[in-house]
């Protein structure tokens, strides 16, 4: 689980892949004193097949596709894709929806599921953007309007956790309320119009750059590497793969199951509610259309990325490179003019061939 | 069959095993828990293959690889573990697998019409094919399962303990529907715990223990009770356990269980257990001994009744309140109910004791690794290393490191069930030894088994339980396998 970073580190200075060293980078640094985990479990297994199903493995094939798809944008777009301002656009790109699918993964980890993370999304931007937040915010600082869309976003969480957790209703059912109510709650405070955002301070904090990185590039890697953090070093991780491991056992080893699982909930609600501010900040509006898909993006992410979609197993890195890929193909098409729709079959095709590999590797590991 | 061998990785669950059956006899297999009469069913009806031996079927031999096999030949078989779709109605449910089409269509009238005939046999016209059978009892669950065995036209049906969630009037129903079928020249195997109901309905008995055919012929009339106990009991491996210390009997008990009871589960019970002593739960499986265990963690919500350790009451139904007085449980199930089976070894024996290995939230990853390392060393599990995902261990194995889980904690109470449920000889005494070693630092603990001489090997006190209620309690050296089985099947009977 923790060897991965390892391997994110051994891609070429590509410009893309260079920064995808950014985002990670902190991980890697937090591991240097751990146990070799991912390598042992290599080398027990031997051969290929046992190398890619270990976690450095998995992680290793993700890189290698990533570097495979900026190859391509090399000879197909050539300086365009390669130069410096596109790997930064492409990572502006992705840091909003990286920031969902890192919370995404814990609570796929944690055995659940969540699919309104971009009405949720779409629910603070427009809270935050309201006459009465922005006045205050006028009034006292630009932090109000954060405040309002992580508190949105964490309250969401709130009510999608107690109701899977307490209410014993199944996540999908609960979320999928979420995505309509949450949704509709934007339209109507919003009355269906976008709302600009005034406030100068927080589109120049936000818009910012800091030694040239943009800020919504650092939030980004700020998050992923809070979250691998959580997820590989704290109780608080080890509980979250517990409960999707197996809940009773995890009950019956006197874990509260319910409580950690409506955290989980709460996270990714906060995460959303980060993801609100960066979307506020990129487009300077706030609107009720922000965060459409974003619940298939995150999940696809997270997929590919090695976490185990029926719970217990977890990979932040994973899904910081899912998110990379996907960005960087998205990127790698527009700069060839081919349109969304082809984009799509590409991303559905990388979807099944990401899960098909998942199970051979996880059939071999089984047997 | 003859001589018929099944291994699973670590145990040999059956280990050559003769039995014959006639056409138109009513076949009893007896045996205790974990004889192998579920493995060997199974083996008859082709879920389990069979690792050695030859199973023949009117007179020539056959292989079933696969239950269509044996459905195919005439085998039907009623498991213990009811085996319906409960989304599904009536109807389906008996005609799964095998449902009347024509055209390729589906004919759910013929189906419904023929379903409600076979019940009608089966005296439960009451039940409708058309409802769902999520929402009968529990015994008409068993009415639905006869019926779909009748309905595959078998001439082997074989029932695991049908009789046990059905009431005597029931009973008889069910007899009156096994004498009409074996008039036919249906064979019946018969799988019960009630010696009362194989004498009325039995023709011959087949006696099973350790996985291997003690006796097989018997006139299920007229062999003395006496005969069928012994040959039950007598055992081909002994264990060895540890010898017994006195237990200082003025001592405050740390576990105090008073009138603890759960409706439809088991009857208000109330046991002290001393520091250093060993109670066991006696009793076959349905006599709520599992219940009882899992309602004092606090698994379960008692109805009544308290829990104290140390003289403090422990928050009902909260797990996580039993494990903050000290209570730790090594439950039934092991793979579903104890291990993160795609987790290290490490992880899940520090499962219960994470805030231990956490500074400020951040786990102490070699701290952890250490302490699971000793403990793995300290209790041998093989094979070594505290990553290797603890699905890959045996049985044995697997239970030394949820004992590793408790041991790390340092629980007051320890409740141990079925400790040894598929344990091979060797790591059942090592798992023994262990349960003493704990004993002498002074923890109380529970034992549930289904084998008696496990529990009255490691206890000083003994509860026997049937129907859900405590029959008898007393000194471990007072009682011996009979006795105890007389109380069991005796309760049984009244």
């Amino acid at each position: 689980m923790s060897a991965d970073v390892t391997k994110a580190e051994h891609t070429p200075g590509e410009p893309v892949a260079g920064v995808a060293e950014g985002a990670p980078a902190t991980p890697s640094a937090a591991h240097a004193g751990g146990p070799p985990v991912g390598g042992v479990a290599a080398a027990r297994q031997g051969g290929l097949a046992g190398f890619l199903s270990s976690p450095a493995g998995r992680s290793a094939g993700l890189v290698i596709a990533l570097v495979l798809l900026v190859v391509v944008g090399i000879v197909t777009a050539g300086d365009r894709f390669a130069s410096p301002d596109n790997a930064l656009t492409i990572l502006r790109l992705g840091a909003t929806i990286g920031v969902v699918s890192v919370g995404m993964t814990f609570v796929i980890s944690g055995g659940g599921i969540d699919l309104s993370v971009g009405a949720i999304v779409a629910l603070s931007s427009v809270w935050a953007t309201t006459v009465a937040t922005q006045t205050m915010a006028a009034n006292y600082h630009w932090v109000v309007m954060v405040f309002a869309a992580v508190a949105v976003g964490a309250a969401c969480g709130l009510v999608n956790g107690v109701l899977v957790a307490y209410g014993r209703i199944a996540p999908f059912i609960v979320t999928l309320a979420m995505l309509a109510a949450a949704r509709g709650l934007a339209e109507l405070i919003a009355k269906r119009r976008t709302q600009i955002v005034r406030e100068r301070g927080f589109i120049d904090f936000f818009g910012g750059s800091v030694l040239g990185i943009p800020v919504l590039v650092i939030m980004f890697a700020v998050v992923a590497a809070i979250g691998w953090v959580l997820l590989n070093r704290t109780t608080f991780g080890r509980r979250t793969l517990a409960i999707g491991g197996n809940p009773e056992a995890a009950r019956l080893a006197g874990i509260r199951v319910q409580r950690q699982t409506m955290y989980l909930y709460i996270l990714l609600g906060i995460a959303c509610g980060i993801a609100a501010v960066m979307i506020m900040a990129r487009t300077t509006t706030g609107t009720s259309t922000h965060g459409q898909l974003y619940e298939l993006d995150a999940i696809a992410a997270v997929v590919i990325g090695g976490t185990l979609l029926s719970g217990g197993r977890g990979t932040v890195v994973g899904t910081v490179l899912g998110v990379l890929i996907f960005t960087t193909l998205s990127n790698v098409f527009t700069l060839n003019n081919l349109d969304t729709s082809t984009q799509a079959v590409a991303k559905g095709a990388i979807i099944v061939a990401a899960v098909l590999l998942q199970q051979r590797v996880s059939r071999t590991r089984s047997t | 069959m003859t001589n018929v061998v099944k291994r699973f990785p670590g145990v040999v669950a059956l280990g050559g095993v003769d039995l014959d059956v006639l056409p138109g006899e009513v076949h009893c297999l007896l045996g205790q828990n974990g004889a192998g009469k579920s493995t060997l069913i199974k083996v008859l009806a082709g879920v389990h293959e069979a690792d050695e031996g030859t199973i023949e079927w009117s007179g020539e031999e056959v292989t079933l690889h696969h239950p269509q096999a044996a459905m195919d030949l005439g085998v039907a078989t009623m498991y213990q573990e009811l085996d319906l779709v409960e989304g599904l109605t009536v109807a389906e449910n008996i005609f799964l697998g095998h449902e009347p089409t024509r055209f390729g269509l589906s004919q759910r009238t013929a189906a419904r019409r023929s379903a409600a005939a076979l019940l009608g046999r089966l005296g439960h016209p009451e039940i409708s094919p058309s409802v769902e059978v999520g929402t009968l009892s529990a015994a008409s669950c068993q009415i639905v399962s006869m019926a779909r065995a009748l309905s595959r036209d078998a001439r082997l049906i074989i029932m695991d303990e049908p009789s046990a969630v059905l009431d005597a009037g029931e009973v008889d129903q069910l007899f009156r529907v096994i004498r009409e079928v074996t008039a036919q020249g249906v064979a019946v195997v018969y799988i019960s715990h009630r010696l009362e109901e194989i004498r009325e309905i039995g023709d011959r008995v087949t006696v099973l223990k350790d996985g291997r055919t003690v006796a097989t012929g018997l006139d299920a009339k007229t062999t003395p009770t006496q005969d069928l106990i012994r040959l039950m009991t007598g055992r081909s491996i002994e264990y060895v356990f540890p010898p017994k210390p006195e237990v200082a009997t003025d001592a405050e008990p740390v576990l105090r269980v008073e009138g603890l009871a759960r409706t439809g589960e088991f009857d208000a019970v109330s046991f002290d257990v001393r520091p250093g002593e060993v109670v066991g739960l006696a009793g076959l499986v349905g006599s709520g001994r599992s219940e009882i265990v899992e309602t004092i963690f606090g698994a379960r919500r008692a109805t009544t009744g308290t829990v104290r350790v140390g003289g403090k009451t422990v928050r009902p139904g909260s797990v996580a309140a039993a494990v903050a007085a000290g209570i730790g449980l090594c439950p039934e199930e092991r793979k579903s109910q104890a291990l993160v089976l795609g987790a290290s070894l490490a992880s899940n024996i520090t499962l219960a004791t994470l805030p231990r290995f956490s500074r400020g939230g951040l786990l102490d990853g070699s701290a952890e690794v250490e302490a699971a390392e000793e403990l793995l060393e300290s209790l041998d599990v093989r094979p070594r290393g505290v990553h290797r995902e603890s699905r890959t261990l045996s049985g044995g194995n697997q239970q030394k490191v949820v004992l590793a889980r408790w041991l790390l904690r340092g629980c007051k109470v320890l409740l141990l069930d079925e400790p040894t449920r598929g344990v091979d000889v060797g790591a059942r005494s090592e798992i023994y030894a262990l349960i003493r070693r704990l004993t002498d630092e002074g923890v109380a603990v529970v034992v549930v088994s289904s084998e008696i001489p496990e529990v009255l090997g490691l206890a000083n006190r003994v509860l026997v339980l049937a129907d859900r209620t405590v029959r008898h309690e007393g000194p471990a050296d007072e009682l011996d396998e009979h006795a105890v089985l007389d109380i069991i099947l005796k309760g049984d009977a009244a």
